[in-house]
């Protein structure tokens, strides 16, 4: 990653890897995907798994202001301080992607106010497939489907699903409910994104987010090394 | 001046926040005072000679040079609703980064070294402007546009408004903006020697009132 | 001061009020001055409050007219200045537009209410009001402005208001209300007044807000406070007439308390 790229100018423009004072700032990952898959129940199970080893804070990305961030303040993830909902105008996907102004800013206020930070996770307003972030605000993005929303999405393909660093496929718990073939969602997904990694996760199972959060944990190591 | 940096300033794409607010509109759809095109006609034309008409005052005061600080203070007395302090501090700050990254400029710097949260959005436009070798007119019809164009952007999105008839209420409303931008540099260059008390100070009321209701919501699609 | 004649051929008019504490708990008026059509009566006031009416001893102000009304709280004042009928703005022969000039001021130590009755703006008339309030530090205010748009029935006339309020020389308000024929575009619109008739501003000022600062909130969607950038804060008001309108501005006034 971009250690070293860091602008002359007094205070960060976007991505660059450095706060305003030089030091290094927090790790930003993005988790997008469609309403329902479960985003933000991955977010709360990850504020829970990580809270004890990082230091971390959530931005989330509402259509409807602060509905996903009412839910991780009720379920108690985080102290409310670390957790900020931003407004995005009825089109959560240009908060993510084409005007990430709101955001960087969610972003550093955090860093500002409870930092510093290891770790923030900016979830997106649920949105449809094309939906993905821009570089300049997260440093890797997370993809959350689930088989409830059909098992032909891993092969419909599109950004989201084919160039997201990480793949989950959600609530694997109710495939046999709905009639959906895991196999074919795993093989269609390795079809779709080659090498990328892919999960197939159900947070009502034993070891849960398990592996997105040692998925997470091997990117905070690449970077702080 | 170059037309071209003027597109860029003034295109609905610049990176710099708007689009997650309406201007008020969202609070007026709710109160059932904009169902249509031509009650957002009205709506426009009345943002447009009250807090339109003292924006685009200021943003051509500050792209001809006049003190941030003072133009800020004078920005604050004329905006008394404090979610429309917060919403215009939010939005300058949105602006300063991408004007910063976009025109990287001395006194954008020192700006944002003055305001790291902020100052008033027409503050920020002003500079940006002169940073990107623009005058006050430029300026100005910059502001006008924007406070107009975002309501009707919105309304398109709350009341599935046709978005032909929004553009059309845009078109509508030229040669008004045209007169208030000619007089916003008037206005502006007697800042420069009279000082900010000959800004004007129009002030539309429900928009404020609005203002205030919109930010209490629980639940909303807009910032403001 | 005389009564003079303005260029416009209306009628230029002065009265002033100057109030000082006496150094025993009370107020007193050594400045106690109107002309023409405004005079100034002194009234019973309560306890360490000198009150003043504004009577108008004709219909006014007229198209070319030019009324001044200048009070000054001085140290230790509490005054509370309020106005025994509404005033009319009626159009004049004279086609110039009539001005409407309050200037007040507030030591530090002093208080002033400034509690008029509602300015009403008659079809064809055309006025220009503005009021300008210099306080000190540490200076306490209660003023209230009320306009309505036309008598009953009426089309209103053109009014156009501005409210200036500094404090310790720092601007903390200045707001312009313009509407009737021939204001800009869209005062009447859902932006502006959306067929209110009567509109409505009060300005408090109380040391005690720039610690602890009323919060903002709304009424029946027609009126809202609004914590000004200093120790002050505004309450603005819309509503169909005038009782309603003040039914609303006491409302806010008392959640200040």
């Amino acid at each position: 990653m971009h250690l070293d790229h860091h602008l002359e100018s007094s205070a960060a423009v976007s991505a660059d890897a450095r706060r305003a004072d030089g030091s290094r700032r927090a790790l930003r990952i993005g988790l997008g995907g469609p309403v329902g898959s479960g985003k933000t129940a991955t977010v709360a199970a990850l504020c829970r798994a990580l809270r004890e080893e990082l230091s971390l804070a959530v931005v989330t990305n509402d259509i409807y202001t602060r509905e996903d961030a009412e839910f991780l303040l009720r379920e108690a993830v985080l102290p409310p301080e670390r957790i900020t909902a931003v407004e995005t105008g009825a089109c959560p996907h240009t908060a993510i992607r084409d005007d990430i102004s709101a955001n960087l800013e969610a972003v550093e206020d955090l860093e500002d106010e409870v930092g510093p930070l290891d770790l923030v996770l900016v979830e997106s307003g649920g949105d449809n497939l094309t939906a993905t972030f821009s570089r300049g605000l997260v440093d890797a993005q997370v993809f959350v489907i689930d088989v409830a929303g059909g098992d032909d999405i891993p092969r419909k393909g599109g950004p989201g699903v084919a160039t997201a660093d990480l793949l989950i496929v959600n609530k694997t718990d109710l495939a046999p409910y709905v009639g959906s073939d895991l196999a074919r969602m795993a093989a269609d997904a390795k079809a779709a994104r080659g090498e990328l990694p892919v999960v197939l996760q159900s947070l009502r199972s034993e070891g849960g987010v398990g592996e997105v959060a040692d998925w997470v944990r091997g990117r905070i190591a690449a970077w702080t090394a | 001046m170059t037309r071209a940096a003027l597109l860029v300033l003034a295109d609905g794409r610049f990176p710099a926040g708007g689009h997650a607010h309406s201007g008020g509109a969202e609070a007026a759809v709710r109160a059932g005072r904009i169902t249509d095109a031509a009650s957002l006609e009205a709506f426009c034309r009345g943002r447009l000679h009250t807090s339109g008409v003292v924006a685009a005052c200021v943003a051509a005061a500050a792209a001809l040079g006049v003190d941030p600080g003072e133009l800020n203070r004078a920005a604050d007395a004329r905006t008394p609703s404090p979610a429309l302090r917060v919403a215009a501090r939010r939005l300058g700050r949105q602006l300063m980064r991408a004007a910063r990254a976009t025109w990287p400029s001395a006194e954008l710097d020192a700006l944002a070294a003055l305001f790291p949260k902020g100052a008033h959005q027409p503050v920020v436009l002003g500079l940006a402007a002169r940073a990107a070798g623009l005058g006050p007119l430029d300026a100005a019809y910059c502001s006008l546009y924007e406070g107009v164009s975002g309501p009707a952007t919105a309304v398109v999105r709350l009341l599935g408004l046709d978005p032909f008839d929004a553009t059309g209420v845009l078109a509508r409303l030229s040669d008004e903006m045209d007169r208030v931008a000619q007089e916003a540099v008037e206005t502006g260059e007697r800042v420069v020697t009279d000082g900010v008390d000959v800004l004007p100070a129009r002030s539309a009321p429900l928009l404020e009132i609005g203002a205030e209701a919109h930010a209490a919501w629980a639940v909303r699609l807009f910032a403001s | 001061m005389d009564r003079v004649t303005t260029a416009a051929g209306g009628v230029r008019a002065t009265a002033r009020v100057l109030a000082r504490g006496d150094g025993r708990g009370g107020t007193v008026l050594p400045v106690l001055e109107g002309e023409g059509p405004l005079a100034v009566r002194r009234t019973r006031g309560s306890g360490a409050e000198a009150r003043v009416m504004l009577v108008g001893a004709m219909s006014g102000p007229l198209g070319g007219d030019h009324f001044t009304v200048a009070a000054h709280a001085a140290g230790g004042a509490r005054l509370r200045v309020g106005s025994a009928a509404a005033t009319l703005a009626l159009p004049g022969q004279d086609k110039t537009g009539a001005c409407y000039d309050v200037r007040l001021a507030v030591d530090e130590d002093a208080e002033l209410c400034w509690l008029p009755e509602q300015l009403i703006s008659a079809g064809g008339s055309d006025l220009h009001v503005t009021t300008s309030v210099d306080l000190a530090a540490g200076a306490r205010l209660l003023l209230r402005e009320e306009q309505v748009l036309g008598r009953a029935g009426e089309e209103p006339g053109r009014l156009t208001s501005r409210l200036t309020v500094r404090i310790d020389g720092r601007c903390v308000l200045d707001q312009e209300l313009a509407c009737g024929p021939g204001a800009p575009g869209g005062w009447d619109g859902p932006a502006g007044l959306a067929g209110h008739r009567a509109v409505g501003q009060l300005v408090v000022v109380r040391p005690g807000f720039a610690t602890e600062p009323p919060a903002a909130r709304t009424f029946e969607e027609g009126a809202a406070v609004l914590p000004l950038a200093g120790p002050a804060a505004l309450v603005t008001a819309v509503a169909t007439d005038a009782l309603r309108l003040r039914r609303l501005l006491d409302g806010a006034l008392a959640s200040l308390d």
